[in-house]
């Protein structure tokens, strides 16, 4: 019989990680506000946005006829739902390269301008947010890092680091769309909102001293395993979003369509009017989830792959295993939902939320209320 | 897509009575999914034939596949939450015993076994029966695809959903050649006949589709071949002592039709040695953090040629086409009994097992061949010890934990024994538990006038009552259980799974679609046409169609003085189009919103707009 020290844990670098969790909070929190006062301020110019942008397109598009001889352009027509059309127009400069693509939108489908719709102060709020959600994704990225560094290993051994990662891909998510030119900043106040609810939750109610692992949880899989489920839980979480509130502006647009005042949940018109139309904030869901199933799967088979190793029977029913299939098959209803007749739409939207609540109770339910092999995330 | 839920809407371009024929032969099917029940013709028609046609229609139906996805996962739900026979029988019998009331029924509904109940089966089975009878017939369909060409350009090109067209001066010849070229380049399947060009990319999706859903079967053949030709067998093997792979050597064996005694791969290990490594300080204090089992193997039947192996919680020893798993592991306190007569009765180790994280350990030491108590013949008896290994003990009893371990290592051990005299039973043939005495015909030792008890260190002794000898408790060993399995279909499974996320990233990743060139000698000049149709959900057709556009216009340039963005040269609102919009593939989903810049009001042409308004 031996009896050996457990590799040292670093003190000193742990707390460091809990001083950075704390500040990445601070500044999320910052942004939060900052967010809020965007959608605040907002709306005072939502209205007279649109008919600028409108003009402003126009004049755009004049410009761009009066393009330089041998310039190649196109304009694609494309029928929509509605029964409106859009167009794409794509001008390709003679001699160069570059192509210039435009592209405009007719009829009732308009997306919303955005939180800040056209106040320029509220513009100025919003960039202050993202500024401020940078920072935060920084700090809180020193968080996860000191962490794992305290314990040299990968920070996601239980349920506390489990949370400051899935906090911190959905962040960073959904600055990679920013980054990549793409107008999702209506998407910051849900995102910084979440990311502070799950570091809240972390902090106090799943808190775990920074320490080494059980055995179970010495393997390799853990790392592909595991991250992989958290980048799923990140995408699962952002296309949760866009389910609901495309479930909320449909409501909203079949609303005003009738010809009635206000908005779903008592919220104000102008705040619906800026966000995406329904039918843009239904394909961005439909294209997360559809994107992130195959790694869902994955992340299922890795699991197995691991259980195989461990407990030598890669499916045993346990709980966590059971939920994981429980959300794999109520995500691959959905997906079937959308090639279905008589249940697109919002039918096939029911079915995202649940699929996404069973991701949840697979993460927190099946961690604290149900025992089974699994058991060693840290908690109660 | 907030249009849709009129029910009688069809998506996959299915035929439509009231469309056009040269239409419906365009936009046929992207899809290989079965066609949509329309309500209409639900009705099944008379006699056993046609109400068996109808019900197999509707099963494979994808209506009915959705309703056995979403039962399927409402018949995981119990399993999870209340315990199960496979996982975990002791639970089991501690809940029925708290919930006498509940426990028939939820027997009779199979609770306890939900995973092989007959219930949550028949969804299984009538999902991949459905799964069956969806799949061949697709891939079926999906091969005449591949074999036939793609389909001609529609006459209205202008009703597809996504269109653009231009004058030039080019000859139409020139321009469909230029198409063809163009398109073959971006690896398109092409075909161009009576002036137009059609073409088509994107098989690959339907191929992984069916890649998907067959790989769905290799799974499911994989589990079936793992539980009839694959078992596990458990064994706690003490330091020092070792294990060969015949059943007798089993202390527990779950086997199956073709996994039986015979089927037993000749190999064995001897446990060198195994060692523990805790938490030891902070709040974690005793958690463990490492486990290893050092052993040495051999396969066949020469177990003198013996290799060193280590064994750990996620690295069996693979051997023989078995594996060999660490499961647990324990202590076993090593006694030494003598009798009256100061001859060894008992000497060795017994296993204990433990009962809390910190291995406090219970179990029961078996002297049946204890034979009298002065070692002449006599009356026989037998002794029991039922004891508590406390590897690190306290100093003193506590008044609520008694002698509850502090930390699982063996820091400063004890042995807590009683003492019982009689008939242990084992003689009788029944098969006991090793680590419980059977106490119904013993009788526990008094000494000074209190029950006979005794907190023993290493090396300590015991002087038993009423003259039945001494007990020395000499030391511990560890031992450690493995679980010993064999799983065949594991590859299959593991081969099945790779292919079925390949499957899936082909299926969700890849777009099917379809384009057309046309150019058409109108009053002196070229009209360029191109439309293009994508499964839903696609937003790349209308940037693909313009990119392709724009390089069609290298050799179609456009004529600087025509009309930016004509109609096409036939009516877009042609009679009987009433349904065109929606009837078309996607039609509900082909902008990519997200990039759009710009809300810019302009309609097109006399578009469809109207038709709706
Ligand atoms: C064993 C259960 C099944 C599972 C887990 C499953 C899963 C999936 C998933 C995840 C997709 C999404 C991929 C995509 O959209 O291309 C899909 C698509 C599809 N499934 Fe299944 N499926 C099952 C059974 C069935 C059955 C029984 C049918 C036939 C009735 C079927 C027909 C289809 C079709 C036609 C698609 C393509 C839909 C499209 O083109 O968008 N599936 N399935």
């Amino acid at each position: 019989m031996t009896v050996v020290l457990a590799t040292a844990v670093n003190e000193h670098l742990a707390n460091i990680s809990n001083y950075l969790i704390y500040s990445a909070m601070a500044v999320y929190l910052l942004a939060m506000l900052a967010h809020c006062f965007e959608w605040t301020f907002g709306s005072r110019g939502a209205v007279a946005r649109r008919s600028a942008e409108q003009g402003g397109s126009l004049a755009e598009a004049a410009a761009a006829a009066a393009r330089p001889a041998g310039a190649r352009k196109v304009t694609v027509t494309v029928a929509s739902a509605g029964g409106g059309t859009t167009t794409l127009t794509r001008t390709a400069l003679a001699g160069e390269g570059a192509a210039v693509v435009t592209s405009g939108r007719g009829g009732d489908e308009a997306d919303g301008p955005g939180a800040a719709g056209t106040d320029e102060q509220a513009d100025l709020l919003g960039r202050m947010a993202v500024s401020l959600t940078v920072l935060g994704a920084l700090v809180h990225f020193g968080g996860v890092l000191t962490r794992g560094l305290s314990v040299t290993r990968w920070p996601w051994g239980n349920m506390y680091e489990f949370s400051c990662a899935l906090a911190l891909t959905a962040v960073l998510a959904y600055l990679g769309l920013l980054a990549a030119g793409k107008k999702v900043r209506w998407l910051g106040l849900p995102v910084v909102l979440s990311a502070l609810l799950t570091l809240g939750l972390a902090v106090t109610v799943l808190y775990t001293d920074s320490e080494q692992l059980v055995p179970a949880l010495h393997s390799y899989w853990l790392a592909i395993h595991v991250s992989a489920a958290i980048v799923c839980g990140g995408a699962f979480y952002a296309a949760f979003v866009a389910t609901a509130l495309y479930l909320l502006k449909d409501a909203y647009e079949k609303r005003a369509a009738a010809g009635k005042d206000g908005g779903p949940l008592g919220v104000a018109p102008s705040v619906w009017r800026r966000l995406p139309a329904a039918g843009t904030l239904d394909k961005l869901a439909y294209r997360i989830n559809a994107v992130i199933f195959p790694l869902w799967t994955f992340t299922i088979i890795a699991g197995a792959i691991w259980a195989e190793k461990a407990w030598g029977r890669y499916w045993e029913w346990d709980p966590k295993e059971t939920w994981s299939f429980i959300t794999w098959v109520a995500y691959a209803a959905y997906l079937h939902a959308r090639a279905t007749a008589g249940w697109k739409g919002r039918k096939a939207a029911y079915l995202a939320l649940l699929a996404f609540a069973c991701f949840l109770f697979n993460y927190y339910g099946v961690n604290i209320f149900v025992t089974g092999k699994h058991s060693y995330a840290g908690v109660g | 897509m907030s249009n849709t839920d009129t029910g009688s809407t069809t998506d996959t371009g299915s035929p439509d009575p009231r469309r056009p024929l040269d239409d419906e032969a365009a936009a046929e099917r992207l899809s290989t999914a079965p066609v949509e029940e329309r309500p209409d013709d639900a009705a099944p028609a008379f006699g056993v034939l046609g109400w068996l046609r109808w019900t197999w229609r509707q099963l494979t139906s994808m209506r009915v596949a959705l309703i056995l996805l979403f039962l399927l996962s409402l018949a995981a739900v119990p399993g999870s939450l209340i315990p199960q026979t496979s996982a975990n029988a002791l639970r089991v019998a501690q809940w029925k015993a708290d919930h006498p009331g509940l426990a028939p029924l939820y027997e009779r509904l199979q609770l306890f076994d939900v995973y092989s109940s007959v219930w949550f089966s028949a969804v299984y089975i009538l999902l991949f029966v459905s799964l069956a009878g969806c799949i061949v017939p697709r891939t079926w369909q999906f091969a005449g695809v591949l074999r036939s060409r793609p389909p001609a350009a529609p006459r209205t090109l202008s009703r597809m959903p996504v269109y653009a067209t231009w004058r030039t001066a080019a000859d139409p010849q020139q321009v469909t050649a230029a198409a063809e070229r163009l398109l073959r380049g971006r690896r398109f399947r092409v075909h161009a006949s009576g002036g137009a060009v059609a073409a088509e990319k994107g098989y690959l999706r339907e191929v992984g589709n069916l890649l998907f859903h067959i790989s769905l079967f290799g799974l499911l053949v994989a589990m079936a071949w793992g539980s009839v030709g694959g078992g596990q067998g458990g064994k706690l093997v003490l330091e020092g002592q070792g294990f060969s792979n015949t059943m007798t050597q089993y202390d527990d064996f779950q086997g199956a039709p073709f996994y039986g005694a015979d089927q037993l791969e000749p190999f064995g290990f001897k446990l060198d040695g195994f060692s523990a490594t805790y938490q030891t300080r902070g709040d974690q204090l005793g958690t463990p953090r490492d486990f290893t089992a050092r052993i040495r193997y051999w396969t066949g039947t020469d177990s003198s040629r013996l290799h060193k192996g280590a064994i750990k919680v996620n690295e069996p020893l693979e051997v023989a086409g078995s594996k060999v798993y660490l499961i647990g592991h324990g202590y076993s306190p090593v006694v030494t009994v003598r009798n009256g007569r100061g001859d060894v009765v008992f000497h060795g180790p017994t296993p204990f097992l433990p009962q809390d994280n910190n291995l406090t350990s219970t179990g029961a030491i078996k002297v049946g061949d204890y034979g009298t108590r002065d070692g002449k013949p006599g009356r026989k008896v037998q002794l029991g010890f039922s004891g508590i290994f406390s590897p690190t003990a306290p100093v003193k009893a506590d008044p609520l934990t008694g002698w509850n371990s502090l930390f699982p290592a063996a820091a400063d051990p004890k042995l807590i024994l009683t003492a019982w005299a009689g008939d242990l039973g084992t003689d009788a043939g029944i098969p006991q538990n090793v680590y419980q005495l059977d106490t119904s015909h013993m009788k526990q030792l008094r000494q000074d006038g209190d029950l006979a008890r005794a907190a023993l260190k290493p090396g300590q002794g015991w002087k038993l009552p009423d003259g039945y000898g001494t007990l020395t408790f000499d030391g511990y060993q560890q031992w450690a259980s493995f679980t010993i399995a064999h799983r065949p279909g594991n590859a299959v499974a593991l081969g099945s799974a790779v292919l079925a996320v390949l499957g899936l990233i082909g299926s969700l990743l890849i777009q099917r679609r379809r384009v057309w060139v046309r150019a058409s000698a109108v009053g002196g000049a070229t009209v360029v046409e191109t439309a293009g149709l994508a499964r839903s959900e696609s937003a790349r057709i209308a940037e693909e169609l313009a990119e392709l556009a724009v390089a069609l216009q290298d050799d179609a340039p456009a004529a600087e003085d025509g009309p930016q963005d004509p109609d096409g040269p036939q009516d877009r609102n042609g009679p009987g189009d009433r349904d065109g919009a929606e009837d078309r593939d996607g039609a509900e989903d082909r902008n990519d919103a997200g990039t759009r810049e710009h809300a810019e009001a302009r309609p097109h042409g006399s578009g469809t707009t109207e038709e709706r308004g």
